[in-house]
Parts: C-alpha cells; sequence; structure tokens
C-alpha cells in the first residue's frame, strides 16, 4: 500500500515539483498515473523508490513511513517493490536466465531458491525455451517481458512500471499491458505511469493524473480524458 | 547458508572484475609488487646490516693500554673501573706476556716469525679487552674509556661501525620514505581500478541498488577485488623478492671482493617477511577499494 500525505517536493535547484499531493493506492490495486512531461510523474516514482525524500509531507510505502526510514532499511523496503522502465536496463551480456538470477543473487536468494523461482516467473511472461537468448537476440516485447519478469522475480507487493510501453509498437503494447493486468490479477499491485491514451482507455482502471504538480483527476474505472496533458 | 551462497559470489564477482579490466588489474598488481620489492630489498639490507652489526658488537671490542709504570696489581684494580665506564659490557685483563703469546702465534707462519721470538716481554704492555652493549657509541666509549686514569691508550677502528651504522641509517631511511611513496601510488592505482570497476558496472550496480541489494552487498565485490589484487601483488613480490635474495647471496659468494659479508639465509626471514608483503598487499588493496568506493559508490 502507498500513502501520499501532503506530500510536496522542491529540488535544490528551486523546482517545485510537487505541490502538496495526497493520495492512496491499496494493496492489489491496478492505477494508471498520467500526465504531461514535467508534471511530477517521475518525481512520484522515485519518492516511492527512495531515490529522493519529499520536503514535507508523509509517504507510507509497503508498511514503510520513508520520512523516518533508516538508510540501512531502504534496500528491504526496495525489495518489496518491482522497477519496469522504458529502456528495459537489462544486462547486455548476460542471457535472459542470467538478468534474472542476477536480480535475485542481488538479494540474497539461495541457488535452490533461484532454481524454482525462474521457471515460474519466465513462464508467467511467455518467455520458456527463450533462458538462454541475450536481450539483443530478443524483440523489444520480449526484452520488456524480461524486465518485466526481472521486476517480479523477487515477489514484490507492487510493481512500478514507468512508461513500460514507450518503446513499443501498439500491439506488443497491448501484450505488455495485457501482461500487467494479468500480473495484477494474481495479486501484486500495478501503478503504471504512462502516455499512451488508447491503451489506458482499452483498461478501465483507477486512473490519476498529474499536471504542474498537482493531481487534477484521479476516478476508479476512468479514463484518461484531458486531451491537453497527452 | 545465506552467508556462504554471498560469500563465493562476492569472491568469484570480485575475480571476474580483475578479469574484465585486466590491465588495469595488471598496473595495480605491478605496482604494488614494485612498491614491496623495493621496500623489502632496502629492508632487507637494513635487517642485514643490524645482523653485522649484532655480530660486531659480539666481536667487537677495542684495546685500552695500561700505564707502564703500572704494577701488575695496579693493572688489574683498573678492571671495576673500566667495567663503571657507560656502555661497557665486559673486561678482559691480558697481561703483557700472554699479549706477546698471542702476537708471536698469529705471526707464526709468517716468512718473518723469527724476528718476533726473542722480543722482551716489555715490548708489550698490559692491556684490557673492553667490549660493548652498542657500538654506535664506539668513539664516546673509546674517549670514557681513555679518560680513567692509568689507561695510557687505545686502539680501535671506529670507522667500519661507524660506516655500517651509516649505511644502516640510510638504508632504513630510504626503506621508509619509498614505502611510503611507493604505498600511495599503488592506493592511488587500485583506487582508480575500483573506480573504473564502478563505472564499467554501473548499469549493474543500478539494478542490484533497484532489486533491494544491500549497501554491503553492493560494495564486497569491489572490496573482494582490491584485496585479490593487493594479496596477489604481495604473493608476487614475496616470491620475486626470495629470487632476488638468493641471486644476490650466490653472487656475494662468488665474489672475493664482498665475501666477508654474510647474508642471513632467507629461510629464517621468509615467514616474517611473507606475512608483512602479504598483510601491506591486503591492507593496501582493502583500503584503496574503500576509499573509491566511499567517493564513487554512494548506495
Amino acid at each position: 500500500m502507498i500513502r501520499f500525505l501532503d506530500i510536496q517536493k522542491t529540488y535544490d535547484n528551486g523546482t517545485k515539483a510537487l505541490k502538496r499531493v495526497s493520495m492512496r493506492i491499496d494493496d492489489g490495486e491496478f492505477v494508471f498515473l498520467v500526465g504531461p512531461s514535467g508534471s511530477g510523474k517521475s518525481t512520484i516514482i522515485k519518492l516511492i523508490t527512495g531515490e529522493e525524500q519529499a520536503s514535507a509531507g508523509r509517504i507510507m510505502v509497503n508498511g514503510y513511513n520513508l520520512n523516518d526510514i533508516r538508510p540501512n532499511q531502504v534496500p528491504y523496503m526496495r525489495r518489496t517493490l518491482g522497477v519496469i522502465f522504458q529502456d528495459f536496463r537489462l544486462i547486455d551480456k548476460k542471457t535472459v536466465q542470467d538478468n534474472l538470477t542476477f536480480a535475485m543473487r542481488a538479494v540474497g536468494a539461495s541457488p535452490r531458491e533461484i532454481r524454482k523461482r525462474i521457471p515460474y516467473v519466465l513462464d508467467l511472461v511467455g518467455l520458456n525455451g527463450k533462458e538462454d537468448r541475450y536481450p539483443g537476440q530478443l524483440s523489444g516485447g520480449e526484452q520488456q517481458r524480461v524486465a518485466i519478469a526481472r521486476a517480479l522475480v523477487n515477489n514484490p507487493h507492487m510493481i512500478i512500471a514507468d512508461e513500460p510501453t514507450g518503446n513499443l509498437d501498439p500491439d506488443r503494447s497491448l501484450e505488455i499491458m495485457s501482461l500487467l493486468e494479468k500480473i495484477n490479477e494474481l495479486g501484486t499491485t500495478m501503478l503504471v505511469v504512462t502516455h499512451e491514451k488508447e491503451l489506458v482507455n482499452m483498461f478501465t482502471k483507477r486512473v490519476i493524473a498529474i499536471e504542474d504538480g498537482r493531481i487534477i483527476s484521479d476516478e476508479t474505472g476512468g479514463y484518461y480524458q484531458n486531451e491537453e496533458i497527452i | 547458508m545465506k552467508r556462504s551462497y554471498n560469500f563465493t559470489y562476492h569472491i568469484a564477482e570480485g575475480f571476474r572484475s580483475i578479469f574484465t579490466h585486466g590491465l588495469m588489474s595488471f598496473a595495480a598488481v605491478f605496482m604494488i609488487v614494485s612498491c614491496l620489492l623495493i621496500m623489502g630489498s632496502f629492508s632487507l639490507v637494513a635487517v642485514n646490516l643490524e645482523s653485522q652489526l649484532g655480530k660486531l658488537e659480539r666481536d667487537n671490542q677495542f684495546l685500552a693500554f695500561v700505564d707502564e709504570s703500572y704494577t701488575r696489581e695496579q693493572a688489574q684494580a683498573l678492571e671495576g673501573k673500566l667495567k663503571g665506564v657507560e656502555n661497557v659490557s665486559t673486561v678482559t685483563f691480558i697481561s703483557k706476556e700472554t699479549a706477546k703469546a698471542d702476537f708471536a702465534a698469529k705471526h707464526a707462519e709468517d716468512n718473518h716469525a723469527g724476528l718476533y721470538a726473542d722480543l722482551p716481554d716489555e715490548t708489550f704492555r698490559d692491556r684490557y679487552s673492553v667490549h660493548m652493549e652498542d657500538i654506535s657509541r664506539l668513539e664516546e666509549t673509546v674517549a670514557a674509556v681513555a679518560a680513567v686514569e692509568g689507561i695510557a691508550g687505545y686502539q680501535a677502528a671506529p670507522e667500519i661501525s661507524e660506516g655500517l651504522v651509516l649505511v644502516r641509517n640510510v638504508a632504513t631511511a630510504v626503506a621508509v620514505i619509498l614505502s611510503v611513496l611507493l604505498l600511495i601510488i599503488s592506493l592511488s592505482i587500485i583506487y582508480n581500478t575500483i573506480r573504473l570497476g564502478t563505472f564499467t558496472r554501473r548499469d549493474e550496480v543500478a539494478i542490484m541498488k533497484m532489486v533491494g541489494a544491500t549497501n554491503g552487498f553492493v560494495r564486497a565485490p569491489f572490496i573482494v577485488e582490491g584485496m585479490i589484487l593487493g594479496l596477489t601483488g604481495g604473493l608476487v613480490a614475496f616470491f620475486a623478492q626470495w629470487g632476488i635474495y638468493e641471486l644476490i647471496g650466490r653472487a656475494i659468494h662468488t665474489d672475493r671482493a664482498v665475501e666477508l659479508i654474510t647474508l642471513i639465509p632467507f629461510q629464517s626471514i621468509a615467514w616474517p617477511l611473507l606475512g608483512v608483503f602479504s598483510g601491506a598487499g591486503l591492507l593496501v588493496g582493502t583500503i584503496g577499494s574503500v576509499m573509491a568506493l566511499h567517493k564513487f559508490l554512494q548506495v
């Protein structure tokens, strides 16, 4: 669960990225976060992942109070999150299997746990039989599936997808979004940041729209209606 | 159990990283080897000179001649006064008769041995063989002994001990100065190697941080890398030092000009040297990598 209460974020250069933002995302929800460039979407993600700290207000992420979290607790908070990026951020020199193994090793998983978990996750994202491929040998959609598998492999409570379809064609985008919906149905909370109006409108989910550091709409089952923020 | 997985993982990652940027790793090991070899060589020179000085201190004596007007009893009575002189460890009285016998025996095989055969005892003087605790204070000890009433003269060769002391001090000073300089250079090379490592692995580090790796987990492979480089440098330097030492030992044995110099057997200093070299290598590797991580890997 994520709770933002009167969050303000002002960067060192004086930019006010967020102005008194309050929101709540409950466990199991699927939420689209939409808004134009510079509206504050990335700042929200950075605040959730602990890369940045709020200037004012209170943030709770999966039971961690980020206002007074100790630095050595931040990694454990991050283990409750899986993050997916537009540019996939896979390690090119590692195979699909090794990319996932790497993510599991980083949190101290045993070889037995790794052997058990990876086939399940690869099956979930539809990449069975491609364990030994390198990212360069995969299509964009497949690479994003690997990134999703990596985000899932440590069994997080929530997945944050930052423009996950930004580098994909419409068909692949739909596939990826459907996959995220399927993962959400299995119980993982999903926060998807996107610009894709048509895609958002295809999935009748909760949509939080943000503009100029403020939430301008928050509707469950709503649509991405404001043309100007595309 | 989890810790043992992590331990083997960090070791494997440390080795992998070394081979990933082989040239910098080679440079780091080379610098550590050079540093330790230079430090070790000068230190071994100092250790050997210290050993030589120890021998000289044990063997070294100077002669203090008793005033000819003194009777035997008076001469022997000086022993207590001489023992009281600072830095004097033992004194041995040598009568003029014994001195003559020793002299004759020493020159018995000379072609002119006959010349000394009929020397009267009075040609020699009663004397004391004076041993010291610290050879570096030879000059002041001789002066103090010469000042004792009843001592008419002395025979000493301070040049040898002074020369050895000087060379030892210079070798020690050079060893210390060069060690400090080269340690700084080695630290700098390790620092840059690890910095390069953090740069080439920045994507992996970012992913590790993103999925929730602890700071220790992210940093450990880099520290292991520094430690492996340092330890490798220390071990290579040890064996190189061993080879150089043996070569010098052989050269000394075959050169008549310097054959009087006796080197301490390497085996007798091998373990302490191995400890110092590997310890110094490990320390440089660890400090260098920790410094680099402190600056370039804020996790």
